[in-house]
């Protein structure tokens, strides 16, 4: 079978950069009706006409894998198929509106947004819901910043979240940002959350646990309901990082596990595209109590109609308006298009997928019973030099040599976008790159659009924009 | 599910791929009956009873959310204040909505994501080609997250000894909101210094910048529109008591206004999304870029060219040990997900417009706001501009009549405007609305 990606370009390069195809210089101030002294100089810009544009980013396009060229099985990404019809839903320009509107002129922003709160509060079991974070981050940054207020609220100063080793490198981050010492929670022997280290860590000065569940290897944390009265009982919160939901929808809840805070991965579990990086939506849902922390504007329905209001002890602002709309869009007509029985059988075949994909490989799975994601070792072989292997045989590879607690992981997570046989090609790629010989791993990739890439030497010599390429 | 044909089921998603006889023959492999007995879920969690949420067909989902999109009133928006539209081609739409670009994910194997890669550097080009300052990063989610973070670069750096941030008076609500959050938890507080006549007040910022000043922040244009004259003199006094210089802007007002480095700008953030995106109920794209000696400082991703070892430039993903995944709580900030896709867009929009495209649809800002404020002064009982300073896009009106209830008229003619306060409306122009000026005018006069 033949897997090579699109190539173009000449000896030097693969695709010409705009300012290769032709730049120039004008003097924006020269017909301006402002003095000069307050107008640039000179301005450079490309001059491509745009079918020259149309063919370069068609181009550049061909030589970008993508979710709809092949399998994407990054491990905690959740990568699965985002349906066209969305797009559509999200380009009604009758949604095109100012974020100053009058809530009286957006009543039908209002109450998709009011629909969406309710929809994501119902499959999270919280009981009030932000779409204001821009991102997953963003939604930890807030909910961090919601349960600091709590405290605040009760004069209880507390300076510490704990996270586990396992977590995404964002919880850790976003703790710090909010001014908290991080605790690290060492892995325990069965890759859950040890509950006699969890013992030790929580204190008076305990603000919150952060927790992902299933954690960053799929696995559940058994001890979940011990694990929050733990937490409570030192007076903190249990914050739950939604970025592996998709493997649990309609069969169990962050409320009813006792979480007080939780963010959504719209992009990941709502099927959103992640656009190569993002945008995505990082929706907060809170307990009862801590809704008057959350950020303002809020939406509710009052009496036949909607209307955006500030909550009493609001947080304040995450983002300068009301988020990323098209992606909270998105999200809303996914989710309706499922409704129950199409989310919990998203999730259904989410976890079957990565259960049968690991039946099919011939490699060690150390943790277990996973769900919609297991980390496989590479054992004695570099995890990314099997990757690079591995896109030679038209998938894309795992996410690589984390969490670091597994060696050499490679943390695969197919989604329920894979059919068997796609699954079974998947298997294919795996075994076969590690049954390749050393030598055919370094020689790796050949088939996609570039050789391999230095990046070490890429960043010992940084060069951010075209201004600084050798001229040559 | 009303959908008919989705391979004889009929529940279930529709985006996944089974078949009942495949999903029976990989039960079978794993060893189980049902995908239950997958879920190693406690009893006492489970959760049994159903969500309540109705699956639609998507005919019928499509229809329905065109309905109630529908409710939206069809107003012709004069808005600004930091979000704001120009026509964006439709070139941009068909080549950003291709499926590799679209449904793809952060380039972490470069080799097989070079076409977005390299459309990520040639944003960043663009913007350093824009700024004058040589490293921008890939996006932040808007103008006011950029803010947040160059306020934290600035209390990160080692030539700023200070930790108060500087910002102008007339800044937007949302923004100085958003400061406040980014900077909890950083020992950097916020004060305020004040404005003359809707620009920065440069002795008075000269009295308050010190040495215990980490960030002064100005913006060109302002949120009401007005064009700064002293930037050079703001940079100048922040460079005096050993603080950084940001300097909040679009990519529009880019194309014509003061370059920021020429002005002494250490740090230029905000709405790149001027270009590419529509009108998105405040969706945006924050432009970050900086100096090169802050480089390691820079929160957020950063794409450097390469070589591959067929000695060709490729490009990658670099200086990632200053991010989350790898730096953890040491990061320089926990941004993971961007607005990637929105930077793509810019970048597609930008270099269709190229430097005369760009410096008119400019310069047309500077035109249309003056022309518009030039005939509303005309009216009664109205004064436009409020300040006596050259304005981009949008000014502030002076009425003699509520403010509210003239806006509330307009409404009812199909125009939205800003209320500023009891007696001051704004209102922003733009190629997009240009043509409806003179309906503005009219329906102004009326409702006063």
């Amino acid at each position: 079978m033949n897997h090579d990606q699109a190539r173009y370009g000449d000896d030097d390069r693969y695709e010409p950069l705009l300012s290769e195809k032709g730049t120039e210089t004008v003097d924006p101030g020269e017909e301006s009706p402002l003095p000069d002294e307050l107008t640039r100089d000179g301005l450079e810009l490309p001059t491509s006409s745009e079918p020259e544009l149309s063919r370069h980013y068609t181009r550049l396009s061909q030589m970008n894998w993508s979710v709809e060229t092949g399998p994407y099985p990054l491990g905690s990404c959740t990568m699965k198929y985002n349906p066209s019809f969305t797009e559509d839903v999200a380009a009604d320009p009758n949604g095109a509106v100012h974020p100053e509107r009058s809530d009286e002129t957006i009543q039908g922003t209002l109450e998709l947004l009011a629909g969406l709160q309710d929809y994501l509060a119902r499959i999270g079991g919280m009981d009030a819901v932000t779409l204001q974070p821009p991102a997953g981050a963003a939604g930890e940054f807030t909910g961090i910043h919601v349960a600091k207020a709590y405290h605040e609220s009760r004069n209880d100063d507390r300076s510490e979240v704990i996270v586990p080793a396992s977590a995404h490198g964002t919880n850790f981050a976003s703790a710090a940002m909010a001014g908290y010492d991080v605790v690290e929670l060492p892995s325990g022997e069965d890759g859950r959350v040890d509950l006699e280290a969890l013992e030790a860590a929580v204190s008076e000065e305990t603000a919150a646990l952060m927790l992902t569940n299933p954690n960053t290897v799929g696995l559940f944390e058994r001890d979940i309901v011990e694990i929050a009265e733990l937490v409570h009982d030192a007076g903190g919160l249990l914050y739950y990082d939604g970025a592996n939901l998709n493997a649990l929808l309609g069969r169990a809840r962050p409320g009813d596990m006792g979480f007080d805070v939780m963010h959504y991965n719209v992009h990941k579990t709502f099927a959103t595209p992640h656009g190569g990086g993002g945008p995505g939506a990082g929706p907060v849902g809170v307990r009862e109590e801590l809704a008057e922390f959350l950020p303002r504007p809020r939406v509710r329905e009052h009496e036949g109609s909607y209307e955006l209001y500030d909550p009493e002890r609001s947080i304040g602002k995450v983002h300068g308006h009301q988020g990323n709309w098209l992606v909270l869009v998105k999200a809303y007509a996914y989710i309706a298009r499922l409704g129950d029985s199409g989310l919990e059988d998203a999730s259904a075949k989410a976890v079957l997928n990565a259960n049968y994909l690991a039946e099919q490989l011939d490699y060690e799975i150390p943790y277990g019973p996973f769900h919609h994601e297991f980390a496989a070792t590479a054992g004695d072989r570099d995890a990314a030099d099997v990757a690079k292997r591995m896109l030679d045989y038209g998938v894309h590879p795992p996410t690589t040599k984390w969490p670091e607690f597994v060696p050499e992981a490679m943390l695969t997570e197919p989604t329920e976008a894979e059919n068997k046989d796609s699954l079974d090609d998947l298997a294919a790629a795996f075994n076969g790159a590690m049954g390749d010989s050393d030598a055919e791993l370094d020689a790796s990739p050949s088939k996609t659009t570039a050789r391999r890439i230095d990046q070490a030497t890429a960043a010992r010599n940084p060069r951010l924009s075209w201004h600084e390429l050798d001229e040559e | 599910m009303t959908d008919a044909g989705r391979h004889e089921r009929d529940d279930g998603t529709p985006y996944a791929p089974h078949t009942p006889a495949e999903t029976a023959a990989m039960l079978d492999a794993v060893g189980v009956d049902s995908e239950a007995e997958l879920f190693d879920v406690p009893s006492e969690v489970r959760f049994e009873d159903d969500l309540g949420i109705d699956a639609r067909g998507e005919r019928e989902l499509r229809a329905e959310l065109s309905s109630m999109l529908a409710r939206n009133d069809d107003l012709t928006e004069f808005l600004g204040r930091d979000h704001h539209t120009h026509y964006v081609p439709s070139v941009v739409d068909d080549l950003s909505q291709r499926a590799e670009f679209l449904t793809s994910y952060t380039q972490y194997q470069p080799e097989i994501t070079q076409g977005f890669l390299q459309a990520l550097f040639e944003y960043q080009s663009l913007i350093a080609e824009l700024t004058g300052l040589p490293v921008a990063n890939c996006s932040m989610y808007d103008a006011a997250s950029g803010l947040g973070e160059a306020a934290r670069l600035a209390g990160r750096v080692r030539s700023v000894s200070g930790t108060r941030v500087l910002v102008p008076e007339v800044l937007h609500e949302n923004k100085r909101a958003v400061l406040r959050n980014y900077v909890d938890g950083t020992d950097l507080t916020v004060a305020t210094y004040p404005m003359t006549d809707g620009t920065v007040d440069v002795d008075a910022l000269s009295g308050l910048a010190d040495e215990e000043t980490a960030l002064v922040y100005a913006e060109n244009p302002t949120v009401r529109g007005t064009i700064e004259e002293g930037l050079s003199e703001v940079g100048a006094i922040a460079d005096e008591a050993g603080a950084l210089f940001c300097l909040g802007t679009d990519t529009v007002a880019l194309g014509l206004l003061e370059e920021p480095a020429s002005v002494g700008a250490d740090v230029v953030v905000g709405e790149a999304d001027a270009l590419g995106l529509p009108t998105a109920y405040g969706m945006g794209l924050g432009l970050f870029a900086t100096r090169e000696s802050f480089l390691r400082q820079v929160p957020g991703r950063l794409v450097g060219a390469a070589e591959d070892e067929g000695g060709k430039r490729t490009y990658t993903l670099t200086l990632q040990t200053r991010e989350q995944h790898i730096r953890k709580e040491r990061a320089t900030s926990n941004i993971c997900t961007n607005q990637a896709w929105v930077a793509l867009r810019t970048a597609m929009h930008l270099a269709w417009l190229g430097p005369d495209g760009l410096a008119d649809l400019a310069n047309q800002c500077v035109r249309e706001a003056a022309a518009l404020a030039d005939r509303l002064d005309g009216l009664r009982g109205v004064a436009a501009p409020v300040h006596d300073r050259h304005h981009f896009r949008e000014f502030q009106i002076r009425t003699d009549q509520p403010a509210r209830a003239i806006a509330g008229d307009l409404e009812s003619d199909g125009f939205a405007v800003h209320v500023v306060d009891d007696h001051r409306l704004q209102v922003c122009v733009t190629d997009v609305n240009a043509a409806r000026t003179d309906a503005l005018v009219d329906a102004f006069e009326e409702a006063i």
